[in-house]
């Protein structure tokens, strides 16, 4: 029955073949967040020439060099200061940032707050999967309370960011979360995303079975059990109301959307009088 | 299909039918396609890729409605689905 695997799959036009399988563990939700987000880019009908992909360091960093468009794969937690840059020099783009929350919370969370601040006109995808996952599974800013990771080996003493109230707090106009399993509603959000001006925000939970699976015993579809059984869809839901919680729930939904003047809007009407 | 009674419309709703392609080379088994397909066409395979990995094997073909789920939930580009032609109910 499985008789076409002449047949092409439908994003190959989208992907570099030639570095396919990617690196990403069975199981991994990356791949999954990926997919829906060249889905989103694909049915945008925007100029392929005028769309650019932005990572950085980590597991999801590795986004850019499989995605057949321009993209970038920047330093450590600098993807948002390298895709800012971008997006001021040529407004043309659109400009995706397709990172992890490690990457964009930890070592580049001042980057975050600053863009979400001056509501640079980005779309920020954060995959976040509960830990490094690359280094091997320490524990993250966004590891939850009491959580198991090779660095927490008691449970995790600290507590998470909630970063959907962290985006609204801090000035982005476009807030967002998904898990990977709603991967319809994540297609659709990231679509919104791209077509919203001014700083767009959307976290997706995927499972990182490898790294924060194996140390809270979590085989690879249990965490997916979890994020379909507590999944609480709440569209227009306050930020500060929503809760990431493996026992009460998980609230989902597009959060926020508003329009505010931008920064190059901003700017221009400062400096181009 | 059956019904308890033949839907008033039913001449003109018809059932989209699809074909699964499994690129197996791609698969690392990580059978989220299986668990989460909502009409339950594929299967574990014992079958090994050139990884190593079982990819699935479809169970049962006559069920898929072409909704592309194993497509969107796949990690690693190694499903599809395409339309075949539609069935009346």
């Amino acid at each position: 029955m499985n008789a076409a695997t002449t047949q092409k799959h439908p994003l190959d036009g989208m992907l570099r073949t030639d570095r396919i399988p990617h690196i990403w563990c069975p199981g991994c939700g990356i791949g999954t967040v990926f997919s829906s987000s060249l889905i989103a880019i694909s049915s945008m009908g925007t100029d392929p020439m005028k769309t650019a992909v932005v990572s950085g360091i980590g597991c999801s960093g590795r986004g850019a060099g499989y995605v057949n468009l321009d993209s970038y794969h920047t330093t450590h937690g600098r993807a948002i200061p390298f895709a800012t840059g971008m997006k001021l020099a040529n407004p043309e783009l659109t400009v995706v940032v397709f990172s992890g929350d490690g990457d964009l919370f930890a070592i580049g969370g001042n980057h975050f707050i600053h863009a979400a601040r001056r509501n640079m006109d980005l779309t920020v995808i954060c995959v976040n999967n509960l830990n490094y996952g690359m280094t091997g599974g320490q524990a993250a800013a966004t590891t939850p309370h009491l959580a198991k990771t090779s660095t927490t080996q008691r449970g995790n003493p600290e507590g998470p960011f909630n970063l959907p109230l962290l985006a609204y707090a801090c000035g982005a106009t476009f807030i967002a979360r998904w898990t990977m399993l709603h991967t319809r509603d994540l297609t659709q959000s990231i679509s919104e995303a791209l077509t919203h001006t001014g700083f767009s925000f959307i976290e997706v939970l995927a499972p990182c079975p490898t790294g924060y699976g194996r140390k809270n015993k979590l085989k690879n579809s249990d965490l997916l059990k979890v994020y379909q059984e507590k999944a609480i869809i709440k569209n227009g839901a306050n930020p500060a109301e929503t809760i990431l919680d493996m026992e009460q729930g998980i609230t989902l939904g597009k959060f926020v959307e508003y329009d505010r003047p931008t920064y190059a809007d901003n700017y221009k009407s400062v400096n181009c009088d | 299909m059956k019904f308890w009674r033949v839907p008033l419309d039913s001449d003109e709703i018809v059932i989209t039918r699809g074909v699964v392609h499994i690129i197996e080379d791609r698969c690392k088994g990580c059978g989220y396609c299986i668990d989460y397909c909502p009409r339950d066409v594929l299967e574990a395979s014992s079958r090994f890729n050139s990884k190593g990995y079982h990819p699935p094997a479809v169970k049962q073909p006559d069920l898929c409605v072409n909704c592309h789920y194993c497509e969107a939930v796949c990690p690693d580009f190694a499903i599809f689905s395409v339309e075949a032609p539609a069935q009346p109910i």
